[in-house]
């Protein structure tokens, strides 16, 4: 990407949704959620299971979309310029979406040709991502014999090959082990801090977010919040985040 | 719009099938076995039962076993198709149909490249298929094996394309047992591929008129008559018509605003 394209992404938001609702038949899964992640943040999506999180995602990848309200990826719009909104969205799913009987190498060389990459400049870019993960020795093993958090990693090398203006991961240290998790949260935030790329994290683990973070808390569909991790206890005369979530969460409950 | 990209992404998703399809060698055996028990087994048996007067394209009276050669190479490609319609229900729930979708190309290019892919592998099952009768001496006139090339692509295409669209309806992966029971079997039976259409007349109108309505007959007796050099412009025409009227139906029922995956997908 050039220097001109990268600083005209730079000066609109790497996501922004509007007034978006979405509903299963009568069920409503997403009501009226409005955000934005500027480049170069990392943002991250706290919600309980079913709130609505991965529903979201799908909808900002648009493996769906009958749904009211608005979707832009760094100023493109998700339904009317598709391919250019598409081609600026890396995302690891919340399953593992690797061909576990495929080497590294051929599971990146698959996204690269899904993304119009050349066989050469496909390679490249696996190459440099696969390094920045620290698993460039293993680009020839089959994916079955990879630990799973070496597997998340292959899927965020492989969510980045592209150059993507924003990162979406929807709970992706499930199932993993606690150092792996915590090398997993880790790169994602230098991720951000390096090269500029904004993170959307989804997660039901309080102990991922960092002080510097932003908090979204999603439940029953709803945006509740949307500050700074360091400010939200204090603004609920609360002593942790996890208190703070723990009475948004409750409370939404306790109504109902 | 530069054309390389989009080859570039019609390689990988090509690419991709066949490597799955190499390291999936109990596929490829089972894809080979079924038609070849047929074609030893069972036609052997009948060929003392039934006799096939002489019927078009052949020109002279066939074997039984000759006559079921093109249906069997019907099946090859109707269960291939089927089964990569349950690659992508079970793609799907893995997450790894996710990421063809998530591809910045439209999403009728995607599919169409995926479809292509299954149908060349059906294409590589088939041409050994023949090779293998061809030693058993059951053997087309040499440029039969080239004419039938499109025909095997057109019926990889359309039932792929059907796989395709029942792929979009079906949520679980139990479902599709009843596809094959629902949809393999009938398609197959009801169909030119083991008897000639007036033998089945003889026996049931009624079965008649089903297996004259069959997409799946006109596929076959496209197949066979390409085999024998010749050019059945009905069955083509049928045959053409209904790979895109199901791939049509495929696309929409992929369609993000419009097709079931609207309606379906994780709710959590």
């Amino acid at each position: 990407m050039s220097v001109a394209s990268r600083s005209r992404d730079s000066a609109v938001p790497a996501l922004e949704i509007g007034r978006l609702s979405f509903a299963y038949g009568d069920r409503r899964v997403l009501d009226d959620v409005s955000l934005s992640v500027e480049a170069g943040e990392f943002v991250v999506l706290l919600g309980p299971n079913g709130a609505g999180k991965t529903t979201l995602f799908s909808l900002i990848t648009r493996l769906h979309d009958r749904r009211q309200g608005e979707i832009r990826i760094g100023g493109f719009d998700v339904r009317r310029q598709a391919v250019q909104a598409h081609a600026r969205i890396g995302v690891v799913f919340q399953q593992p979406t690797l061909d576990p009987d495929l080497s590294v190498a051929q599971n990146l060389a698959y996204h690269g040709a899904l993304h119009g990459m050349g066989r050469r400049e496909a390679r490249r870019r696996a190459d440099a991502q696969l390094e920045r993960v620290g698993l460039l020795e293993q680009r020839h093993t089959r994916v079955r014999r990879l630990s799973g958090g070496q597997r998340r990693r292959v899927e965020i090398a492989r969510g980045l090959m592209h150059a993507p203006r924003l990162l979406l991961l929807d709970e992706p240290t499930v199932g993993l082990d606690i150092a792996s998790r915590r090398e997993l949260v880790e790169h994602a935030h230098r991720l951000c801090a390096e090269e500029g790329v904004a993170v959307l994290w989804a997660t039901h683990l309080i102990d991922e977010v960092h002080p510097g973070d932003r908090v979204l808390v999603l439940h029953r569909g709803r945006l509740l919040v949307d500050e700074g991790a360091a400010t939200l206890p204090a603004r609920l005369g609360v002593d942790s985040l996890g208190e703070a979530f723990e009475r948004l969460v409750g409370e939404e409950g306790a109504c109902a | 719009m530069r054309l390389s990209p989009w080859l570039h992404c019609l390689r990988g998703v090509v690419g991709r099938e066949l490597l799955r399809f190499l390291h999936q060698r109990s596929r490829f055996l089972a894809a080979l076995v079924r038609p070849l028990v047929w074609l030893f087994v069972f036609a052997t048996g009948f060929r003392m039962a039934l006799g096939v007067a002489m019927t078009e394209p052949y020109q002279t009276y066939v074997l039984y076993e000759v006559y079921i050669v093109p249906g069997l190479v019907g099946m090859i490609q109707l269960f291939n198709g089927m089964q990569s319609s349950l690659s992508m229900v079970y793609d799907r729930e893995m997450g790894s149909m996710r990421v063809l979708l998530v591809s910045p190309f439209p999403r009728w290019y995607l599919l169409v490249c995926k479809l292509l892919a299954s149908t060349l592998v059906s294409v590589v099952q088939v041409y050994v298929f023949l090779a293998i009768a061809w030693t058993y001496g059951i053997q087309a006139p040499p440029l039969g094996y080239l004419y039938v090339l499109p025909a095997l692509l057109v019926t990889g295409f359309m039932v792929g394309a059907l796989g395709l669209l029942l792929s979009s309806f079906i949520r679980q992966l139990e479902n599709f047992a009843g596809v094959m029971n629902f949809v393999i079997f009938p398609m197959f039976f009801l169909s030119s591929a083991l008897y000639p259409l007036w033998r089945i007349r003889e026996g049931s109108q009624l079965v008649y008129q089903i297996a004259a309505l069959n997409p799946f007959t006109h596929a076959v007796e496209m197949i066979r008559f390409a085999m024998y050099e010749r050019f059945n412009i009905e069955a083509v025409a049928i045959s053409v018509a209904v790979a895109a009227l199901l791939l049509g139906l495929a696309i929409l029922g992929y369609n993000p605003s419009r097709g079931m995956m609207a309606r379906k997908g994780n709710t959590t």
